[in-house]
Protein backbone atom coordinates (compact mmCIF):
# COMPACT_ATOMS: atom_id res chain seq x y z
CA UNK A 1 0.00 0.00 0.00
CA UNK A 2 1.17 3.47 -0.72
CA UNK A 3 2.28 5.55 1.97
CA UNK A 4 -0.40 8.24 1.65
CA UNK A 5 -0.68 11.08 4.25
CA UNK A 6 -4.28 9.22 4.83
CA UNK A 7 -2.33 5.79 5.08
CA UNK A 8 0.04 7.23 7.59
CA UNK A 9 -2.39 8.98 9.96
CA UNK A 10 -4.32 5.57 9.76
CA UNK A 11 -1.17 4.04 11.20
CA UNK A 12 -0.75 5.86 14.01
CA UNK A 13 -4.74 5.28 14.93
CA UNK A 14 -4.17 1.73 14.94
CA UNK A 15 -0.92 1.34 16.55
CA UNK A 16 -3.14 3.78 19.42
CA UNK A 17 -6.07 1.41 19.74
CA UNK A 18 -3.67 -1.82 19.73
CA UNK A 19 -1.91 -0.01 23.07
CA UNK A 20 -5.30 0.30 23.89
CA UNK A 21 -6.22 -3.33 23.11
CA UNK A 22 -3.51 -4.44 25.10
CA UNK A 23 -3.65 -2.22 27.99
CA UNK A 24 -7.39 -3.49 28.81
CA UNK A 25 -6.91 -6.80 27.76
CA UNK A 26 -4.13 -7.26 29.82
CA UNK A 27 -6.05 -5.75 33.38
CA UNK A 28 -9.27 -7.92 32.50
CA UNK A 29 -7.33 -11.38 31.66
CA UNK A 30 -5.69 -10.69 35.18
CA UNK A 31 -8.71 -9.57 37.47
CA UNK A 32 -10.91 -12.61 35.59
CA UNK A 33 -8.35 -15.20 36.83
CA UNK A 34 -7.69 -13.84 40.39
CA UNK A 35 -11.12 -12.92 41.24
CA UNK A 36 -10.74 -9.38 41.51
CA UNK A 37 -12.85 -7.60 39.71
CA UNK A 38 -16.23 -7.04 41.29
CA UNK A 39 -19.17 -8.15 39.89
CA UNK A 40 -20.80 -4.71 39.59
CA UNK A 41 -17.99 -3.76 36.79
CA UNK A 42 -17.63 -6.85 35.29
CA UNK A 43 -19.46 -6.37 32.28
CA UNK A 44 -17.55 -3.20 31.88
CA UNK A 45 -14.22 -4.63 32.41
CA UNK A 46 -15.50 -7.28 29.98
CA UNK A 47 -16.32 -5.26 27.14
CA UNK A 48 -13.43 -2.50 27.11
CA UNK A 49 -10.99 -4.84 25.04
CA UNK A 50 -13.74 -5.58 22.61
CA UNK A 51 -13.74 -1.07 22.11
CA UNK A 52 -10.31 -0.55 20.80
CA UNK A 53 -10.91 -3.12 18.26
CA UNK A 54 -14.25 -1.49 17.39
CA UNK A 55 -12.11 1.99 16.84
CA UNK A 56 -9.84 -0.20 14.51
CA UNK A 57 -12.80 -0.42 12.21
CA UNK A 58 -13.30 3.06 12.80
CA UNK A 59 -10.00 4.19 12.11
CA UNK A 60 -10.43 1.61 8.76
CA UNK A 61 -13.55 3.88 8.08
CA UNK A 62 -11.86 7.10 8.30
CA UNK A 63 -9.50 5.87 6.28
CA UNK A 64 -11.42 5.26 3.31
CA UNK A 65 -13.24 8.73 3.63
CA UNK A 66 -9.90 10.73 3.70
CA UNK A 67 -7.55 8.84 1.39
CA UNK A 68 -7.59 10.96 -1.55
CA UNK A 69 -5.83 8.96 -3.55
CA UNK A 70 -8.82 6.80 -5.50
CA UNK A 71 -6.54 3.68 -6.58
CA UNK A 72 -5.13 3.71 -3.33
CA UNK A 73 -8.55 3.44 -1.68
CA UNK A 74 -9.73 1.01 -4.25
CA UNK A 75 -7.00 -1.35 -2.97
CA UNK A 76 -7.85 -0.87 0.23
CA UNK A 77 -11.63 -1.47 -0.17
CA UNK A 78 -10.36 -4.66 -2.28
CA UNK A 79 -8.77 -6.05 0.77
CA UNK A 80 -11.81 -5.16 3.40
CA UNK A 81 -13.81 -7.53 0.61
CA UNK A 82 -11.81 -10.27 0.48
CA UNK A 83 -11.79 -9.85 4.50
CA UNK A 84 -15.40 -10.09 4.48
CA UNK A 85 -16.10 -12.71 1.77
CA UNK A 86 -13.81 -15.08 3.79
CA UNK A 87 -14.88 -14.47 7.13
CA UNK A 88 -18.92 -14.81 6.41
CA UNK A 89 -17.93 -17.72 4.69
CA UNK A 90 -15.96 -19.38 7.09
CA UNK A 91 -18.42 -18.60 9.50
CA UNK A 92 -21.57 -19.76 7.60
CA UNK A 93 -19.60 -23.03 6.99
CA UNK A 94 -18.62 -23.40 10.45
CA UNK A 95 -21.75 -22.77 11.74
CA UNK A 96 -23.61 -25.69 9.74
CA UNK A 97 -20.38 -28.15 10.39
CA UNK A 98 -21.28 -27.22 14.25
CA UNK A 99 -24.67 -27.47 13.73
CA UNK A 100 -24.41 -31.24 12.51
CA UNK A 101 -22.05 -31.80 15.58
CA UNK A 102 -19.16 -32.57 13.53
CA UNK A 103 -17.19 -29.41 14.83
CA UNK A 104 -17.12 -28.21 18.22
CA UNK A 105 -18.02 -24.59 19.37
CA UNK A 106 -15.78 -21.57 18.63
CA UNK A 107 -15.83 -18.32 20.21
CA UNK A 108 -17.20 -15.72 17.95
CA UNK A 109 -13.94 -12.91 18.26
CA UNK A 110 -11.50 -15.61 16.56
CA UNK A 111 -13.91 -14.23 13.53
CA UNK A 112 -12.25 -10.95 13.93
CA UNK A 113 -8.66 -12.59 13.99
CA UNK A 114 -10.09 -14.15 10.58
CA UNK A 115 -11.34 -10.81 9.23
CA UNK A 116 -7.83 -9.06 9.64
CA UNK A 117 -5.83 -12.32 8.56
CA UNK A 118 -8.61 -12.10 5.66
CA UNK A 119 -7.25 -8.11 5.08
CA UNK A 120 -3.68 -9.74 4.95
CA UNK A 121 -5.61 -12.17 1.69
CA UNK A 122 -6.63 -9.30 0.32
CA UNK A 123 -3.27 -7.69 0.62
CA UNK A 124 -1.81 -10.39 -1.40
CA UNK A 125 -4.14 -10.64 -4.24
CA UNK A 126 -3.75 -7.11 -4.87
CA UNK A 127 0.24 -7.77 -5.13
CA UNK A 128 -0.38 -10.77 -7.51
CA UNK A 129 -3.02 -8.99 -9.37
CA UNK A 130 -2.33 -5.30 -9.42
CA UNK A 131 0.84 -4.64 -8.21
CA UNK A 132 4.09 -3.66 -10.70
CA UNK A 133 7.07 -4.42 -8.70
CA UNK A 134 7.80 -0.99 -7.98
CA UNK A 135 9.18 -0.15 -11.29
CA UNK B 1 -8.81 1.07 -20.51
CA UNK B 2 -6.29 1.73 -23.30
CA UNK B 3 -4.76 4.98 -22.79
CA UNK B 4 -1.99 7.12 -24.01
CA UNK B 5 -0.58 8.31 -20.67
CA UNK B 6 2.94 6.51 -21.48
CA UNK B 7 3.18 8.28 -24.41
CA UNK B 8 2.36 11.73 -23.42
CA UNK B 9 4.53 11.05 -20.25
CA UNK B 10 7.29 10.42 -22.51
CA UNK B 11 7.51 13.05 -24.57
CA UNK B 12 7.68 15.61 -21.71
CA UNK B 13 10.07 12.87 -20.17
CA UNK B 14 8.56 12.58 -17.19
CA UNK B 15 8.41 9.51 -15.24
CA UNK B 16 6.08 8.04 -13.03
CA UNK B 17 6.51 9.95 -10.53
CA UNK B 18 6.84 13.01 -12.15
CA UNK B 19 3.09 13.02 -13.26
CA UNK B 20 2.32 11.22 -10.06
CA UNK B 21 3.15 14.35 -8.00
CA UNK B 22 2.03 16.74 -10.85
CA UNK B 23 -1.49 15.10 -10.45
CA UNK B 24 -1.43 14.46 -7.13
CA UNK B 25 -1.62 11.00 -6.72
CA UNK B 26 0.24 7.88 -5.72
CA UNK B 27 2.90 6.56 -8.38
CA UNK B 28 1.35 3.35 -8.00
CA UNK B 29 -2.13 4.97 -9.37
CA UNK B 30 0.14 6.29 -12.57
CA UNK B 31 0.99 2.91 -13.00
CA UNK B 32 -2.39 1.33 -12.63
CA UNK B 33 -4.07 3.72 -14.74
CA UNK B 34 -1.08 3.58 -17.60
CA UNK B 35 -0.90 -0.12 -17.67
CA UNK B 36 -4.98 -0.11 -18.33
CA UNK B 37 -5.52 -2.15 -14.63
CA UNK B 38 -7.87 1.00 -13.40
CA UNK B 39 -9.57 3.15 -14.80
CA UNK B 40 -9.72 6.54 -13.35
CA UNK B 41 -12.82 8.61 -12.42
CA UNK B 42 -14.16 11.21 -14.31
CA UNK B 43 -12.51 14.10 -11.86
CA UNK B 44 -9.12 12.64 -12.03
CA UNK B 45 -9.47 11.83 -16.15
CA UNK B 46 -10.54 15.79 -16.35
CA UNK B 47 -6.97 16.28 -13.85
CA UNK B 48 -5.04 14.25 -16.40
CA UNK B 49 -6.44 15.88 -19.51
CA UNK B 50 -6.59 19.40 -18.20
CA UNK B 51 -2.57 18.80 -17.43
CA UNK B 52 -2.12 17.62 -20.98
CA UNK B 53 -4.00 20.45 -22.49
CA UNK B 54 -5.49 17.83 -24.39
CA UNK B 55 -9.26 16.48 -24.71
CA UNK B 56 -10.12 13.24 -22.91
CA UNK B 57 -11.02 11.58 -25.61
CA UNK B 58 -7.52 12.35 -27.11
CA UNK B 59 -5.94 10.51 -23.85
CA UNK B 60 -8.56 7.53 -23.37
CA UNK B 61 -9.69 5.29 -25.70
CA UNK B 62 -13.49 4.87 -25.44
CA UNK B 63 -13.72 1.02 -25.04
CA UNK B 64 -17.07 1.27 -27.88
CA UNK B 65 -15.30 3.32 -30.12
CA UNK B 66 -12.68 0.49 -29.82
CA UNK B 67 -14.85 -2.33 -30.41
CA UNK B 68 -16.68 -0.92 -32.87
CA UNK B 69 -13.64 -0.20 -34.83
CA UNK B 70 -12.63 -4.11 -34.36
CA UNK B 71 -16.07 -4.78 -36.05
Amino acid sequence: MPRTIAWKRYNRRVICLSLAYCAFLLPAVYGFKHQLVPHSLAYLVAVLPALPIIGIFGAIGRYLVEEQDEYVRMLMVRQILWASGLTLSFATIWGFLNNFGLVGHADGYWLIALWFIGLGIGSLVNKLTLDDGGC
Amino acid sequence: MENRLRVLRAERAWSQQDLAGRLEVSRQSVNAIETGKYDPSLPLAFRIAELFDLPIEEIFVSPSRRSSKAI
